[in-house]
């Protein structure tokens, strides 16, 4: 039986163990993996962070990536960068989206307002490839749960742009990225020193504006992490007190069969 | 085992004089008689319809918010991520709590393999179970299209497919599944539908699996036969209330450690991608607990053939009872049979692993030979080893110990003394 039992028992770790990788695909560099605040079982982001990460998206993503799925206000809620009521209405009307139309049928156009979601950049999926030598800039919403290797993936291909190597030939609008699928992005390096000014006076290295963007990311396709871990901490702990009562009940009541 | 019952309050009896519903819930779980031995193994038959009650809870909160439409599903469970009031939490469960409710079954399974809980007179509580799996299948296999990512609407384009390899008929039969020439909103819509609906069949079939397990009561885990009433019983409330009770918790922190700490551990990144019929996803994989299933479809270089292979994986369960021919239920008493059913266990893990690979090469030939084995286990092993297998003597009661033929002697030799 020992034989077995045995096999059973390794197959199964190995199963285990393929599950979690069953999205490591293609030939790919391993990520390089930062301090993130947000990680373990009471983790949390850091406000700031995710304030400057607003600032990196709104300076340079959003140029070319839309976050359909985010609304203005909810930089204002809890478990997000909080921004004051107030800061987050000036930033929603430095855009501009589309009024009803008006009387005569005419449509306007009006500054957004909290209830608007994030304005995209482009009109359609269409206009976004022309601007981009045929290739779509995914919407970042849940890109960070979208991609294995989440945060950290995008981390590292934010940084990953190195000189190619001269036996590899890139095509025009193609960029040479040790992280990428195949080591090639049709996204060209965006994060140069100082590509944003922070109001809070960060320094803005390419590293510096990676984590915080990629923070900010982090919030905007799991908004609810913070509650959630909080939240699991004390059911987690019920449970526990829970079972060792159930424990002795149990043996209690069993204790005179036999 | 209905011991009358006399509700307590003037309404219950009220009631219960008309309508005897108390009486029948009573009888089936306060004094229903319950073998006493039996290990952690059986608590997974509570855990089960916790799971049960548990996902039909948490979708039904999900079906007020979801919108099955091609365009909008996908926005419409982000926006119960993000705005319902605890939408996350709720749409958590519901997808790790399909996870759990499988891993629940297949040690629930596991546990009448290895017992032999399926044998006479319990035949019809196993294939009762057969079609409750069935049903689970098709049930998570639809609930998983529903949000409408990458995974979801490829997972659905391959499955659907596979109808086409029906000869003559085929390609019209998956055009009317699909209500059109493609996978999209109308298969959608009747998916969400029939989701909605089989957790409900399911629970109809559990009351009839429950209602089958209480005619001959519980196997146990030496096999044999008790009866009801004996030495050998324990009144099911308090004993496995609580047993299964503290089996629950443990259980639920589990759950929960998947749910508030790793909720997308078990899913795949591509289905937080909006489906896209103009892209195929890199490598298109079912859920984990599909694997074997999914191994032994792609053992067959042909698609009817992996199908009809695939079907009978399912359908061969059915067919147990018969199958093994030998009369001793427990493995603990079939020493041969103890060695074939951890193989046997060992072969459907390799299948999941291999499920999970690219279907070429070595892990293809790997693939062909343990479903191979696969069936081997039932038509050839299992029949044989009724035949063949020198099984161990059987104790009497779950009260008296086995006693080794020196020992029965002495055992004689004392009572024939004292006589
Ligand atoms: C000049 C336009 C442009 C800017 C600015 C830009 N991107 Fe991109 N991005 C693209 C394009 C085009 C793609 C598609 C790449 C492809 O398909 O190879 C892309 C793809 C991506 C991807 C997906 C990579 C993958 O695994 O598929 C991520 C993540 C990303 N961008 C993040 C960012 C972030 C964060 C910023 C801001 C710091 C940013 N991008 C700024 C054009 C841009
Ligand atoms: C929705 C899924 C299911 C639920 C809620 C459920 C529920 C239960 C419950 C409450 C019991 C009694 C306690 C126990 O022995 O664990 C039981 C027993 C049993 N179940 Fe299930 N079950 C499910 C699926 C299945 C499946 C898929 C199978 C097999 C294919 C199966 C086979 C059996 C057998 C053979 C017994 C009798 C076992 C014995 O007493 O030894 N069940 N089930």
């Amino acid at each position: 039986m020992k034989i077995s039992k045995n096999l059973f028992a390794t197959f199964l770790l190995l199963l285990c163990f393929s599950i979690t990788q069953l999205h490591a695909a293609g030939e790919m560099k391993e990520p390089m993996h930062p301090d993130w605040s947000f990680e373990g079982p009471l983790g949390k982001f850091e406000r700031a962070s995710l304030q400057r990460g607003y600032q990196v998206y709104t300076e340079v993503c959003s140029g070319c990536h839309s976050m359909n799925l985010l609304s203005y206000r909810n930089l204002i809620e809890e478990g997000g960068p909080e921004f004051s009521e107030s800061q987050a209405k000036a930033m929603a009307a430095a855009f501009e989206v589309k009024a009803a139309p008006n009387a005569d049928g005419e449509v306007e156009m009006r500054p957004a307002i909290l209830s608007d979601k994030f304005v995209s950049p482009y009109e359609n999926e269409q206009q976004g490839r022309a601007a981009n030598g045929g290739a779509y800039p995914p919407d970042l919403s849940v890109m960070v749960k979208a991609r294995h290797g989440g945060a950290d993936y995008l981390y590292s291909l934010l940084l990953g742009y190195v000189d190619a190597p001269s036996d590899i030939k890139l095509d025009d609008g193609v960029y040479y990225n040790e992280y990428a699928k195949g080591q090639k992005i049709a996204m060209p390096q965006v994060l140069y020193e100082d590509a944003v000014v922070y109001t809070d006076g960060t320094t803005a290295t390419p590293e510096q504006m990676a984590r915080d963007v990629t923070m900010f990311l982090t919030w905007a396709a799991e908004p609810k992490l913070e509650a959630r871990k909080r939240i699991g901490f004390k059911v987690i702990s019920y449970l526990l007190i829970l079972s060792v009562l159930l424990y002795f009940t149990n043996r209690q009541i069993w204790k005179d069969t036999h | 085992m209905s011991e009358n019952y006399v509700p307590k309050s003037a309404v219950g009896k009220w009631f219960n004089d008309r309508l005897p519903l108390l009486n029948l819930i009573y009888g089936h779980l306060l004094p229903y008689p319950t073998p006493k031995n039996l290990n952690y193994w059986w608590t997974f038959g509570g855990i089960l319809t916790f799971c049960l009650v548990t996902q039909i809870i948490t979708g039904l909160v999900l079906a007020m918010h979801y919108v099955a439409d091609a365009d909008l599903a996908f926005a419409s469970v982000e926006h119960i991520m993000r705005d319902v009031n605890y939408g996350w939490l709720l749409r958590y469960i519901h997808s790790n709590g399909a996870s759990l409710f499988f891993m629940a079954v297949y040690i629930h399974m596991a546990r009448s393999i290895f017992y032999g809980s399926y044998k006479e007179p319990r035949e019809l509580i196993w294939i009762i179970g057969v079609f409750i799996f069935l049903l689970m299948i098709a049930t998570a296999f639809m609930g998983y299209v529903l949000p409408w990512g990458q995974m979801s609407f490829w997972g659905a384009t391959v499955i659907t497919n596979l109808f086409s390899a029906i000869p003559l008929v085929g390609e019209s039969v998956t055009n009317w599944l699909w209500g059109g020439y493609a996978v999209g909103s109308p298969l959608l819509t009747r998916f969400f539908t029939l989701h909605y609906l089989m957790p409900f069949l399911i629970f109809a079939l559990v009351i009839l699996h429950v209602w089958a397990l209480h005619v001959p009561g519980n196997n146990n885990p030496e096999g044999i036969n008790v009866v009801q009433g004996s030495q050998d019983t324990v009144p099911f409330h308090p004993h496995y209330v609580v047993k299964d009770m503290f089996a629950l918790v443990v259980f639920l922190i589990v759950f929960a450690g998947f749910v508030f700490f790793v909720p997308n551990l078990l899913g795949h990144t591509d289905n937080y991608i909006e489906a896209n019929p103009l892209q195929t996803p890199e490598h298109i994989v079912p859920e984990w607990y599909f694997l074997p299933f999914y191994a032994i479809l792609r053992a067959v270089p042909d698609k009817l053939g992996g199908v009809i292979l695939m079907i009978s994986a399912i359908a061969i369960l059915a067919f147990l009872p018969w199958l093994d021919t030998s009369k001793v239920r427990s493995a603990k008493y079939r020493p041969l049979y103890r060695q074939f059913v951890w193989l046997f266990f060992a072969n459907v893990i390799l299948l999941g692993y291999l499920g999970a690979q690219t279907a070429d090469g070595l892990f293809l030939i790997i693939g062909r030979i343990a479903t191979v084995y696969y069936f081997a286990h039932f038509i050839i092993i299992l029949p044989l080893l009724g035949y063949i297998e020198k099984t161990k003597p059987l104790p009497k009661s779950l009260s008296e110990p086995v006693l080794s033929p020196e020992e029965r002697q002495m055992k004689a030799a004392a009572s024939g003394a004292s006589a």
